[in-house]
């Protein structure tokens, strides 16, 4: 397939003729004449070709987890075309907003990319099928009820029959119809199957473009070094010690904080910049330490003031009144995305109109943010999306497109592209934010939870990156797995007295949503603390758990456990763990096998997972971003951290920020138990389950509860 | 001038002679198939074989493969269109994510394969120390071991 971007997407925008009709359901826009007769929208989500290719537009971005062809199954099945004859397309932000937003939401984060929209865009495939119907009908002259349509050909009663190349260019000129009937789902022949992806075999290549790759005539590049302390300024440069340097074209100061080195190589522009004198003005945080950070959040743990995220009954009456008391202090460091492509945008800058070819989770934020940062209307802006060489969260803030427009600026009319090294990325995340949470359950004598009490304390991401969402200074999300009720991240457990609260505490690094978000650390925390508990009131942990379990997630727990041969012999050595939650509108739960030796060698052997996401799109994909979850959720409890120095972030890049590899990938196993009725994400919940359950195995392994991650720092040997 | 011999042809880079060859390859020969992940040698994103020996090329300064090395990287893989049967094991088992590290995940099996026919898991373990962020490590391994039979 191919994703259909930059120049080619550009003429299609940009050309001249408008051909009358209403395409789109609703909606007409300017189309390029000699497209026009090739190109046949049907509407705003279909277009087929005359050769019967059937390209399918995607308003979500790609960025590994397949997104890209679960949305095209859903719209394909209704539609009732032929897949193999299935291409894709995006769309720009900017057709988006001349559009009237016909493509809803762009963002794609939250694992929201098909549980977000399946419901749009399911009807986007079964009116373009209606109105191909439609439109034989009226060639025919017969009634559109004899007519069916099914693997892109409509058919009649008598035998006639009509391809949807032939139909296209008719069914276009049609009303819309005003309401459509979608499929029951046990008539799903496209949804549920476990197809190919549709973007794999350019990857395998060389050939597929992300936002690093992408090239034009006269294109210059930009390495660039912000003030290594967040929230520092740049005081001056020495720009003639390296302009004699080859190929440097010109130094330049970006938004007070930030030198670039423009060149006609990135490599040259690296060179340069590394040899560019340069004095920042630090501030106030050039003297902050990690245990300034640490002493923050401890303070928070016990502090009187705290946002109440989820409550019930009377809590401190009831732990006061318990038989016994269990009470554990975690904490979760910062971590970093370290996507495997860098990050950078290409812009073309002039008086009047500015263009962004990059890859992001969120078209229409970075769309915004060059408008901004070009002070031009967005209607003369756009961006074309390339491909993503990894998201989880931090393509998702426009920050680099802010940047890379700021300095091609600087440069009006030659295209540049600014591309941060590894260490500028290391040095300029949006870090997961660095929380601690005490826990107290109080048990009566028979062992049952009488109260719990958690309390959170630590950075808010909301705070970070969108203070104005916060709700009279509250961050909602801080609660995620912990919340009283909804579809997104309830919290599972019945307790009749409870307490969830968040001492926000804010350190000056900027926190970002990082794939899994708070349900990661949330669900650490709860669930080793839950082992706590059950091993306090002398009862296995997957029976004690089931006494408090909502149906849902004790289905998904049960599940996970049936398929792991929970409570079942275990080769010498090795241990289970448990957990679950809820997370991205989806059950899940892990059970991590382990076994650790006398001398402390941790070996993580088998993860398996159980996903109930309601329905299930693609179940080859869904296991694939399980196993995907598992080395994201393992690599953050292994090896993930990072640590300031004088304001600093002290990583500098995979050498100091280790990551999980072959190596140390556990055999990985999953049970699908979609229950139905519901549509739940998967890009990102099974990572939550990876830290607790194998932590809770390393207990029944070592006797050591580890409280604190990442679990490197932890000495595991025996008598340690 | 340098004069480099990749995939199989004589292409001339104008360089510096310190420029890694990562970024010869990327910047100057416009075959960007091989990617920047760290710059250090601790990714894989960069690999490519020089005289069939798997190399990260962010550490191979242009100077030391002027003089005739045979370079080949992912572009050079597969001929007239027609996939090798790594990449083909590859496409069939969907083994991608993003896709970024996939090119060098790829050089580093072909020259695994290469060595070993019949690679064994730890013979994986072993040549394969490429990072993958979105975690293919599993569809890696199934896909040499479907490759080595193939
Ligand atoms: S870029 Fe060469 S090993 Fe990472
Ligand atoms: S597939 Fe995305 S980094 Fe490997």
């Amino acid at each position: 397939m191919t994703i259909q971007t930059s120049l080619g997407r550009r003429g299609f925008v940009v050309g001249g003729a408008t051909v009358a009709g209403g395409f789109s359901l609703g909606f007409s826009f300017p189309h390029a004449t000699a497209q026009a007769a090739e190109v046949q929208e049907v509407n705003a989500w279909v277009v087929i070709k005359p050769d019967d290719t059937v390209v399918i537009r995607i308003a979500r971005s790609e960025m590994g987890q397949g997104t890209l062809t679960g949305l095209a199954q859903l719209v394909a099945e209704e539609l009732e075309c032929d897949w193999s004859k299935v291409t894709t397309e995006y769309p720009t932000p900017g057709e988006n907003v001349r559009r009237n937003r016909v493509w809803k939401n762009f963002s794609t984060g939250g694992s929201r990319g098909i549980r977000e929209s399946h419901q749009y865009v399911r009807e986007g495939g079964a009116a373009a099928r209606e109105m191909l119907i439609a439109a034989a009908a009226a060639e025919w002259k017969v009634p559109a009820s004899e007519c069916s349509a099914a693997n892109s050909v409509v058919k009649h009663g008598s035998g006639k029959t009509a391809t949807y190349g032939h139909l296209a260019a008719a069914a276009a000129k049609l009303e819309p119809p005003k309401e459509v009937k979608l499929k029951d789902p046990k008539d799903w022949k496209v949804i549920g199957q476990p197809l190919k992806r549709l973007d794999t075999r350019d990857k395998l290549t060389g050939a597929m473009i992300y936002g690093i790759d992408y090239k034009m005539p006269g294109m210059l590049n930009a390495a660039v070094k912000a003030c290594p302390v967040n929230g520092g300024k740049l005081k001056t440069f020495d720009a003639a010690k390296v302009e004699k340097m080859p190929g440097v074209k010109k130094v330049v100061s970006v938004d007070g904080n930030t030198v670039a080195v423009i060149a006609d190589t990135w490599w040259n522009a690296k060179t340069a910049l590394e040899k560019l004198p340069v004095e920042w003005d630090v501030g106030k945080s050039g003297n902050v330490q990690q245990d300034d950070i640490t002493a923050l959040l401890k303070e928070g743990l016990t502090a009187k003031e705290a946002f109440v995220g989820n409550k019930a009954g009377d809590v401190d009456a009831a732990i006061a009144g318990a038989a016994k008391k269990v009470e554990a202090t975690y904490a979760f460091p910062y971590q970093h995305h370290v996507t495997m492509e860098p990050l950078n945008a290409t812009v073309l800058y002039t008086a009047d109109k500015c263009e962004v070819w990059c890859g992001t989770q969120n078209g229409e934020a970075a769309l915004a943010a060059a408008a901004e940062a070009a002070e031009l209307p967005v209607a003369k802006c756009d961006v074309y999306k390339l491909m993503l060489g990894g998201g989880f969260g931090r393509r998702g803030r426009a920050d680099y497109v802010r940047q890379a427009v700021l300095i091609a600026k600087q440069m009006p009319g030659t295209p540049v592209k600014t591309l941060w090294s590894r260490e500028e990325d290391m040095l300029h995340g949006l870090y997961h934010p660095t929380t601690m949470c005490k826990l107290t359950a109080g048990l009566d004598a028979q062992g049952n939870i009488v109260g719990l009490r958690v309390r959170i304390s630590g950075q808010s991401i909301l705070a970070s990156l969108a203070p104005q969402s916060l709700q009279n200074g509250m961050d909602p999300a801080t609660f995620q797995g912990f919340m009283p009720s909804g579809p997104e991240a309830a919290y599972g457990y019945n307790i009749p007295n409870l307490l969830i609260d968040h001492a926000m505490r804010n350190p000056h690094l900027t926190a970002g949503f990082w794939r899994g978000v708070n349900v990661n650390q949330n669900a650490v925390y709860m669930e080793c603390f839950m082992d706590e508990v059950a091993e306090a009131a002398g009862v296995d942990p997957l029976e004690y758990r089931l006494k408090y379990l909502k149906p849902k997630y004790a289905a998904v727990l049960k599940a996970a456990c049936d398929k792991a041969g929970y409570g079942k012999p275990l080769p010498a050595g090795h241990f289970h763990g448990i957990s679950q939650v809820m997370g991205y509108g989806s059950y899940v739960a892990g059970v991590s096998e382990v076994s650790v030796s006398p001398d402390g060698v941790l070996k993580i052997h088998k993860i398996t997972a159980a996903t109930d996401p309601g329905y299930t799109v693609n179940p080859a994909q869904i296991e694939r971003q399980i196993a995907g979850s598992f080395v994201y959720g393992l690599s953050a409890a292994l090896y993930g951290e990072i640590t300031v120095k004088d304001g600093v972030v002290e990583q500098t890049n995979f050498d100091s920020y280790n990551v999980m590899r072959m190596d140390e990938m556990p055999e990985v196993d999953c049970a699908l138990v979609p229950s139905g009725g519901f549509w739940g994400g998967v890009g990102e919940p099974t990572i939550a389950v990876a830290a607790p359950a194998t932590l809770n195995a390393i207990y029944k392994a070592t006797g050591k509860r580890v409280r604190e991650l990442p679990l490197m720092h932890q000495e595991l040997k025996k008598g340690a | 001038m340098a004069v480099l011999n990749v995939n199989g042809k004589s292409l001339q880079a104008n360089a510096d002679p310190r420029t890694p060859l990562l970024w010869v390859l990327r910047e100057t020969l416009g075959l960007t198939g091989t990617k920047y992940g760290c710059g250090i040698a601790q990714c894989g994103a960069c690999t490519v074989h020089i005289d069939g020996v798997a190399t990260r090329s962010c550490q191979v300064p242009l100077s030391s493969v002027s003089s005739g090395k045979k370079i080949v990287t992912i572009e050079g893989l597969a001929q007239d269109g027609k996939l090798t049967k790594i990449q083909q094991a590859w496409l069939d088992n969907d083994t991608p994510q993003c896709g970024y590290c996939q090119s060098g995940m790829i050089m580093a099996a072909t020259a695994l394969l290469a060595a070993k026919p019949n690679p064994t898991d730890a013979d994986i373990d072993a040549a394969m120390t490429n990072i993958c962020r979105c975690g293919t490590y599993k569809q890696v391994r199934e896909a040499i071991h479907a490759a080595a039979k193939a």
